[in-house]
């Protein structure tokens, strides 16, 4: 594939630029470089907007090329409204929606301008919309019916509202409706790192403690010129594959139990606990709370605990080997898995599917492969895709980065680098800088993008959970399916409420 | 020496939740946990009936009937089921049909009453119940058809009672395997359990019998449990029957028998919701007409 050429800023992930190294265009090169780009096999990482002074808001983009491991930024100035991306590039649906919500900038002809989280806007003196009240897609006709499903859940999960429009059992389109879990982060970093930051990182979501925490303080460290050592390095690349491995192995046996195979459900259901519990070997929290600091990690890493963490981790491979081996050679499981909720490569291309969810459309694109940072740069964690698209390859996609997971951790706890874990911080953030850094959490590409004021405090600071890519991909998973088959797809992606609202 | 039916029928009614207790214990075996105690589902009981219930303002009296009319259909069902050497209690020509539809009119109640509350949910679940009963119904009916036509008798209890006196034909040989097979396959979907349903799934849109009780609380969900418990020892028992039915020399020696053969059904239920996953929703008609062709395979078998 050719590289891609355009007017944008080309930088790789985690690099800093001067905020005016990056080129502002006019709105109709800005356009015809993002759906140009992205017809060229790159993928909007993120798409948002940046106050300037009265009523103008400048759009940035990050176009993410994962063949040359490249990330291209362009921006432009925008009043009132502009010509919506979304009918000639899908990947922009979401943006699109937010930046309206958010600034008030009308995305014209946007076929779906829907609120996405009902939150208040950043300017100007709107209200939020009432949650959960929207023009809902309605489809018509005697024997169709509407299933209405959340926000309180049967189960211990997080709230979300899903409209089902059905005919019989077969589902026609499902529409999510989010937003219950806002709690307006992104609005409260701007002049800061606040003491509170690091703390709102750690919980954007809270299974992707490891992944968001490890992408703040990565930016932290790139905006102060500082590097973490090499063994703070490898522990956070313990920590990263061990919350990978606790959520993998806890999404299989989930899936299982969605279909009834009661064996690996609770097998799995206790060994992701031993995964979280080798985290809190690590530092005494099973999520990994206050693990990872900027400049490195909080907690060392002596030779008596890497013979625990050895110990614990040959167990745990024995032990998830057997249950979840057991599930895929069972044939009424797989008979559940073949075939259901099926996304299709050039579907999953379209919206922008990231993390194992693309993967298992067949697509090629995992942050630590492609953009490698940290520890990734030293070892190399092998990438793994199956065609298939559907709850099969979700859950064998998994089952295949936990083996990558385990032999990963082995192979960092066996060469575990001597000296400090932490590099002291020291002085301010750069003035008027800016980074977009990329992580592969184990959902999926976790984007931040950062820029900071004349006195080094952050002018903005944008997130991108990958719940926020791949709850499309839900919604067109469910299409011509059973609606009893909607509790297995909804968990062979298993996104974050919380991740996605903010 | 007998002892008269109904001690048999006190017996049924009070053991029967005892066995969702054995079905747990097996499954929480295959899953490495210890599980519920053996007698939860009567503490769950007897808490249910403490409580009072909650009714929406939208359902009618219908909604109220249905509980009972489950445990009263539970009742009379056990009545025509004998255990052991005794006979059972209501006995007559043709109480087959009596029983196949004595819980079809249970679950028409249910499904009214799921219906009645109005919600998306409950009228997906009785949907779903309706279409698969549907399938099962036939598969039951013709089963135990097959049977009678064996022993010549229309009873359930004359049937149960010749074929412990022995059928010793060749094709009796092959008529009962088919028969068992088809009605455990009819015990698994009318009592909702795995591979058809899911009886624990907290997951309303893949349920199907429970779904339709979503609404139902206290003393009508205790009544509803009970109901099904009585189901499940009824189909249980009946199966137990067909395939042991070995007379033994004393009363005592068959009573336990008996039990340690209906044990064994329950068991096996148990067993296959630990081994197997539930089928895609699509998958379980095609099981059901598959019950039904077993079914009149053994009919066919059993009129040459």
């Amino acid at each position: 594939m050719p590289r891609f050429h355009a007017e944008t800023l080309d930088v790789y992930n985690g690099q800093t630029f001067p905020v005016s190294a990056c080129p502002n265009t006019d709105m109709a090169s800005f356009r015809a470089t993002l759906i140009g780009g992205v017809s060229q096999g790159l993928r909007i990482s993120a798409l948002f907007g940046a106050p300037l002074a009265g009523d103008t808001l400048r759009l940035y983009a990050v176009l993410t090329d994962d063949n040359a491991g490249r990330l291209h930024l362009i921006s432009t100035d925008v009043t009132g409204s502009y010509t919506a991306l979304t009918p000639s590039c899908a990947q922009a649906h979401m943006f699109e929606r937010e930046i309206f919500e958010q600034w008030g900038v009308r995305p014209e002809g946007h076929p779906w301008l829907k609120p996405v989280r009902f939150e208040t806007p950043f300017r100007g003196n709107g209200k939020a919309a009432p949650i959960g009240i929207t023009d809902f897609f309605h489809m018509k006709g005697d024997e169709a019916h509407e299933v209405a499903v959340g926000p309180v859940h049967a189960g211990v999960i997080e709230p979300g509202h899903f409209r089902f429009q059905c005919h019989g059992e077969t589902v026609y389109h499902l529409e999510i409706s989010l937003g219950y879990q806002h709690r307006g982060i992104e609005r409260k970093i701007p002049g800061g790192p606040h003491p509170l930051t690091p703390f709102q990182m750690e919980t954007l979501a809270g299974d992707t403690t490891i992944g968001h925490m490890g992408t703040y303080c990565r930016m932290i460290e790139h905006f102060s010129g500082i590097a973490s050592p090499a063994k703070g390095q490898a522990i956070r690349g313990i920590a990263a594959e061990l919350e990978r491995l606790a959520n993998h192995i806890g999404d299989l046996g989930a899936m299982a139990g969605d279909v009834g195979f009661l064996p690996t459900m609770s097998y799995c259901g206790r060994i992701r606990g031993d995964a979280l519990n080798m985290t809190a070997v690590l530092c005494g929290n099973r999520f990994g709370r206050g693990l990872v600091v900027p400049g490195g990690t909080a907690f060392d890493l002596d030779s008596r605990l890497i013979e625990i963490l050895l110990k614990r981790l040959d167990d745990l491979e024995k032990d998830a080997t057997s249950a979840i081996e057991l599930m895929f050679n069972t044939p009424s499981v797989l008979a559940r898995f073949e075939n259901t909720g099926r996304v299709s490569r050039e579907t999953a291309r379209e919206i922008g599917l990231v993390g194992p969810a693309a993967r298992s459309c067949g697509l090629t694109q995992d942050i630590r492969f492609q953009h490698p940072y940290g520890i990734y740069n030293y070892i190399m964690a092998q990438m793994y895709t199956w065609h298939t698209g559907d709850c099969f390859s979700r859950a064998y996609v998994r089952w295949l980065e936990i083996q990558e997971s385990m032999a990963f951790v082995r192979q960092v706890l066996h060469a575990m680098p001597s000296g400090e874990t932490r590099t002291a911080m020291r002085g301010q953030l750069a003035p008027d800088t800016m980074s977009v850094t990329l992580t592969e959490g184990w959902r999926g590409e976790i984007c931040h993008a950062a820029a900071t004021d004349a006195n080094g405090r952050f002018a903005f600071y944008k997130i991108v959970d990958p719940s926020f890519h791949n709850w499309f991909g839900l919604a067109q998973a469910l299409r011509d399916q059973q609606i009893s088959d909607f509790p297995l797809c909804n968990k062979s992606f298993n996104l974050s409420y919380c991740g996605h609202d903010l | 020496m007998n002892h008269p039916p109904y001690i048999h029928v006190a017996v049924s009614l009070a053991a029967a939740p005892f066995l969702f207790g054995v079905i747990n214990k097996v499954k929480a075996g295959f899953a490495g946990r210890k599980g519920p105690p053996l007698f939860q589902m009567y503490y769950d009981i007897v808490k249910l009936m403490r409580k009072g219930a909650v009714y929406s303002r939208t359902t009618t009296e219908m909604f109220r009937l249905s509980p009972l009319v489950s445990v009263a259909v539970g009742i009379l069902a056990v009545m025509t089921v004998p255990l052991g050497q005794t006979e059972s209690l209501i006995s007559f020509h043709g109480d087959i049909f009596l029983l196949a539809y004595l819980f079809g009119m249970a679950r028409f109640t249910t499904v009214l009453a799921a219906m009645d509350t109005g919600s998306a949910f409950e009228g997906m679940g009785a949907s779903r119940e309706v279409q698969f009963s549907m399938l099962a119904e036939p598969a039951f009916l013709v089963g135990l058809a097959a049977l009678s036509l064996l022993t010549g008798e229309s009873s359930v209890a004359g049937i149960l009672s010749a074929l412990r006196n022995g059928t010793g034909t060749a094709t009796g040989h092959v008529v009962i395997p088919i028969c068992v097979a088809s009605l455990f396959i009819v015990l698994l979907a009318e009592n909702s359990r795995i591979p058809v349903d899911d009886p624990n799934t907290h997951l309303e849109l893949t349920m199907i019998h429970e779904v339709m009780v979503l609404d139902h609380g206290g003393m009508d969900l205790g009544f509803i449990h009970y109901g099904s418990a009585l189901k499940l020892w009824v189909f249980a028992s009946i199966i137990a029957r067909i395939l042991v039915p070995v007379k033994m020399s004393s009363p005592m020696l068959d009573a336990a028998l008996a039990t340690a053969s209906l044990l064994a059904v329950t068991v096996a239920v148990g067993v296959v919701e630990s081994t197997m996953a539930r089928l895609r929703m699509l998958r379980v008609p095609q099981l059901l007409t598959g019950a039904t062709i077993l079914s009149l395979v053994a009919l066919i078998i059993a009129m040459r």
